[in-house]
């Protein structure tokens, strides 16, 4: 039986059709962009065999196909050496600098904010106050997963970490923008939700009719740009008449 | 005509857009679902009809050439049995009454040509959750059309006729098909079968009970399952210690345990 603490990254096998790069025990900002570099790396050296390369906070998995189990003995071997080489190569390298940063047009009224008095309440700050420090903070996406284009972004100001209601939502809107903790979400579509909704953003995070089908990738940074209401519908009705 | 239970079509999945939150999908079944595909002649990535539970009724425009493989449904074609496992060309007409699997859950039922739906996203994998893919991203509704291959009739009997040039054709009702199948050995186990696992990063995390539980048990699978997940009922699994863990990406075939202690399996669309 596995006891005691595991420190260090470490490669383990996910199933028997995917091999798994854990960086880090707990979620550092630096662990999860060593995990996208790595994932972009092997994403790079583009083997034919390899059929996803997931970046999650602080892990990548690895899916990759195999005929005989001999052969996925040696390909799950393979992407062993890769996975650390590259992990080792991304710990070398100068800062994460993102590739593109996403501007979201946000809408803060009362009807999108349905938390926003809840986190004024809990924070002791005034509306604006958060609006402002939302705005200001350097979001940058971890991950995308859990549902198409779901994005979960790092660089939520301190001031503005707060738990998740203790009832989750039955119901939130799509486009809505949320926190909890460190990080922000963006629901892509109307589900149950469980963290604070503070705004929402009349984009469509996930289309599967457009390229690219999710506006987001993981290490983006975004900027959120407040709007108005008369705004946010007239881009929502863009969106919806190409 | 009539929708069956559990009916979408399906492919052999979306590859490489995990990183995005887009589950592979495909076929539960891969292996019924690309036998399926080459008993007709197609390739392994054609999209076909897989049945869950309980089957759908289909009427067709025009000629095809069928194949059911995987679980066995109990099957007819305008009121004869259908042969399963092999060729059967239907006529334009005929009727395909799918009812339930004896043993199983899902099988496939391939046409010449494949179910030509539009793919979306390099896929024409239905999403349920996502409303993508497939038939409208939905389960297949009554009176729905699936469209064919617009050769698929020529394609079928061509198909049919070279099948048949060396081994006769044998009649099946109004239908004609062959006399040879695709064997037991390639379907599914049926009979509570042994899965085998590769334990998990978390696997530790657990108490020793939970872990003798695990292996022991013969676990059920809940009548709420879906193609996201088998709910398995029996004992639960509990953990040495409370632990937060962190989001990681998950794999067909993993094994999540939540809070409940009743663990789930996550299948195509996971």
């Amino acid at each position: 039986m596995k006891t005691g603490r595991r420190a260090g990254p470490r490669v383990s096998p996910l199933g028997d059709g995917a091999i798994l790069l854990t960086v880090a025990d707990a979620l550092e900002l630096e662990a999860n962009a060593l995990a996208r570099r790595v994932a972009l790396e092997i994403r790079g050296h583009g083997l034919a065999w390899v059929t996803d390369v997931i970046p999650a906070l602080v892990t990548v998995a690895v899916c990759f196909d195999a005929r005989t189990a001999r052969e996925a003995g040696e390909r799950r071997a393979t992407l062993e050496r890769m996975l650390l080489e590259a992990l080792d190569r991304a710990a070398g390298a100068r800062a994460d600098a993102p590739a593109r940063t996403v501007d979201i047009p946000v809408c803060y009224e009362p009807a999108f904010a349905p938390d926003l008095p809840e986190v004024a309440r809990q924070t002791g700050l005034p509306h604006d106050r958060i609006v402002a420090l939302h705005v200001a903070a350097p979001h940058r996406v971890l991950m995308i997963g859990f549902a198409p284009g779901h994005p979960y972004i790092g660089g939520l100001d301190p001031q503005l970490a707060v738990p998740r209601p203790a009832t989750p939502r039955l119901r939130v809107e799509a486009g809505s923008v949320a926190i909890a903790n460190t990080q922000t979400s963006i629901y892509p579509f109307a589900t149950p939700g469980g963290w604070n909704v503070i705004d929402r953003t009349p984009l469509a995070l996930f289309d599967p009719e457009r390229d690219p089908a999710s506006l987001l990738e993981p290490g983006d940074a975004v900027a959120f740009v407040p709007i108005v209401r008369a705004e946010f519908e007239r881009i929502a009705r863009e969106q919806r008449t190409p | 005509m009539r929708p069956g239970v559990l009916a979408t079509v399906q492919d052999l999945g979306r590859k490489g857009l995990q990183h995005l939150g887009i589950v592979p999908g495909g076929a539960m079944d891969p292996m019924s679902h690309r036998i399926a595909n080459a008993l007709v002649g197609n390739p392994a990535q054609a999209a076909t009809l897989e049945v869950g539970l309980s089957g759908p009724e289909l009427a067709f425009e025009d000629d095809a050439l069928i194949a059911l493989h995987g679980a066995r449904f109990a099957a007819e074609i305008d009121g004869a049995p259908l042969p399963h496992s092999r060729p059967v060309l239907a006529r334009g007409g005929a009727r395909l009454r799918i009812a339930r699997a004896g043993a199983g859950c899902f099988g496939y039922l391939a046409v010449a040509g494949g179910i030509d739906v539009r793919p979306v996203l390099n896929s024409r994998s239905t999403y349920l959750a996502g409303g993508f893919g497939g038939s409208r991203g939905r389960l297949l509704q009554r009176d729905a059309v699936l469209p064919l291959a617009p050769d698929a009739a020529a394609l079928g009997a061509d198909r049919f006729a070279r099948a048949t040039r060396r081994r006769r054709a044998i009649a099946a009702g109004r239908c004609q098909t062959v006399a040879w199948f695709a064997p037991a050995a390639t379907l599914p186990e049926h009979d509570a079968p042994v899965v085998r696992v590769v334990e998990g990063v978390h696997a530790g995390l657990f108490d020793e009970a939970a872990r003798v539980t695990f292996f022991a048990e013969r676990w059920r699978i809940a009548p709420d399952s879906n193609r996201m997940g088998f709910r398995l009922l029996g004992s639960k699994l509990g953990l040495a210690s409370p632990a937060e863990i962190l989001s990681q990406a998950v794999c067909l075939g993993t094994v999540q345990v939540p809070p409940s202690g009743q663990p789930i399996v996550l299948i195509a669309d996971h």
